[in-house]
């Protein structure tokens, strides 16, 4: 028995939220007394893959093989479950990223495991029962999900866990993987990536407009105010059913569900499905000239009055605070 | 073209979710369900694929009797026919059983279901029938074209968006931007009460998870409002107090 995280790498390189999950796994083997190996699918540095090390697991297996470079759901899936079975993993791990979402369901079937996607905490042992907590209701509530398989499959949301510092030397290790599953005929045409924005899912910090904001060409100080920042960029749902915005940036119940370290409303005045995607934002900032408006109930900092006044401002002082 | 749109049956979007029996049930009480919003966009989308093709679109809920005027709504909205899997629908993998279960005798062209219900947020039913039925899968689907046999869908990823090209039959997860919502008119309405509504026993399917308790977040403190002229502040709490910037 032990515990396998899946790594995933954006161009040979792995972000925050991958050695959030890899810490994340770390303390889930400890608290089993087992250890944490990793997979890496793709091509990517051993300086890199090192990190991995650091941030918790004794060992990595690395599936650099040009087959598997663009990433398939199933073939993926399928090179886990093999990664699983050569260490006796029954707890795999990754994180809830949008190629983690399209894998975990995969990994579970195949397995035969317990999934939970979007866990936000450490599991909890008791005796025999092993439970992760997770959003549910879109973010109105929360749930203790048992998972009740021997074979676990747990996708870590993003900002959800800190990153931590093991300092392992991470033995590198090559993997072949036995895997027949081909793609399935999916054939990638085409990859389009802002490489100049802050992706939304996993910002630390996002600044998000609604309807206040009058009109779409009104949106270059949000963009600005993010860029100072280095913020993602997010929107209500009225604004991205106006088209205004694109439907990638709406936060809410029928939206994206985020939990950043700050989230700033600008414009928007809270209704209850809007809150329901960004509640578990660590710090709220409300920006709205309705003293009234019901975000201000959710909120840790507010200042009522006109965005259009308060918005420059703020970038100017942003902008002296980071220069200092 | 045959397509299957998988609908789950979900509290309104502006219900207060409040828990019983000691937190671990649903309050259901005066709540009102709706079709899941995601689901509507696949219902949207597969009757939009359909029209012009000869298609039929079936819906399918996994369900007890109580979820029947959720599939009359699609009935309405523009299904052909409806399918109730008779049983609770326990976890996301028992879900995934029944509707493969259904599905792998009827050659579908293609399946859909929204990215994730938003009541369990489970977004684990499109793989998981993917796998089971060993078909191709995108999980969050943000378009979808279909010509000469094969499909082209938008798949998001962080920042972006992947642009695949997939052979049918397949299943996708819909997310806002595949399609506009289709409202019910008065036609559809008094056509769905005649449209055959099937009712199939679920099959045997091992629980793999369980939700044990339910708890909804903590109040936050009062707001602190700084005054607008005051910005200085709101910086220097953001940064000293609260470390977030």
């Amino acid at each position: 028995m032990s515990v396998l995280i899946y790594i995933e790498n954006t161009n040979g390189k792995f972000k925050k939220s991958v050695f959030e999950a890899v810490s994340y796994a770390r303390e889930t083997a400890d608290l089993l007394s087992t250890d944490l190996s990793a997979i890496s699918i793709g091509s990517v540095e051993p300086e890199e893959l090192a990190k991995i090390g650091t941030y918790g697991a004794m060992k990595v297996l690395t599936v650099d093989d040009s087959r598997f470079n663009s990433f398939s759901n199933r073939a993926y899936a399928s090179i886990i479950a093999g990664a699983a079975k050569k260490e006796s993993a029954n707890i795999i791990i990754l994180s809830n990223s949008f190629s983690g979402k399209d894998l975990a369901p995969r990994i579970a079937a195949k397995i035969e495991a317990a999934l939970v996607e979007g866990a936000i905490a450490l599991p909890k042992i008791q005796g025999n029962s092993f439970s992760v907590r997770k959003g549910v209701f879109s973010g109105k509530a929360f749930a203790e999900v048992e998972l009740i398989n021997e074979n676990k499959v747990i996708a870590l949301n993003p900002n959800s866990f800190e990153v931590k510092e093991f300092g392992e030397n991470a033995q590198i290790e090559k993997f072949s993987p036995e895997t027949g599953d081909k793609d399935l005929g999916i054939l990638i045409k085409e990859i389009i990536r802002a490489t100049d924005k802050v992706s939304l899912a996993d910002a630390e910090i996002v600044v998000s407009a609604g309807r206040g904001l009058k009109a779409p060409e009104n949106w270059k100080m949000i963009e600005e105010l993010a860029t100072v920042l280095g913020a993602a960029t997010a929107c209500s749902k009225p604004v991205s059913d106006a088209g205004w915005r694109p439907h990638e940036e709406h936060v809410g119940q029928t939206g994206l569900s985020i939990s950043p370290n700050l989230y700033i409303a600008i414009g928007i005045s809270g209704a209850i499905q809007h809150l329901a995607g960004i509640t578990s934002s660590k710090i709220i900032v409300v920006i709205n000239k309705d003293p009234e408006a019901p975000f201000f109930k959710v909120a840790d900092y507010g200042i009522v009055g006109d965005a259009f006044e308060i918005v420059p401002k703020l970038i100017e002082k942003i902008k002296e605070f980071k220069s200092n | 073209m045959k397509i299957l749109v998988c609908i789950s049956n979900v509290p309104d979007t502006t219900t207060k979710i409040t828990f019983t029996n000691n937190n671990t049930e649903f309050n259901t009480a005066g709540v009102q369900f709706i079709v899941n919003p995601y689901d509507e966009l696949a219902l949207s989308k597969a009757i939009a694929l359909s029209q012009g093709e000869n298609g039929t679109v079936t819906v399918i809920n996994v369900g007890e009797a109580g979820t029947e005027p959720t599939l009359r709504k699609a009935l309405a909205t523009g299904a052909d026919e409806a399918v109730r899997i008779n049983a609770a629908p326990r976890d996301a993998w028992f879900v995934a059983q029944q509707i493969a279960n259904y599905a792998k005798d009827q050659q579908f062209d293609i399946i859909l279901t929204g990215r994730e219900s938003i009541d369990y947020n489970g977004a684990q039913v499109a793989s998981l029938v993917g796998e089971l039925l060993n078909i191709p899968s995108v999980s969050i689907a943000k378009k979808i074209d279909v010509q000469d046999g094969h499909a082209t869908v938008e798949r998001e990823i962080e920042g972006g968006k992947e642009v695949l090209e997939i052979p049918l039959p397949f299943i996708a997860g819909t997310a806002e931007g595949v399609a506009e919502p289709i409202i019910p008119n008065m036609r559809g309405i008094m056509s769905a009460r005649t449209k055959p509504l099937h009712v199939i026993e679920a099959i045997e399917v091992p629980i793999l998870s369980t939700i044990i308790t339910y708890d909804t977040p903590e109040p936050r403190g009062a707001v602190q409002l700084v005054p607008e002229d005051d910005l200085e502040r709101l910086i220097e709490m953001l940064h000293s107090k609260a470390k977030v910037i």
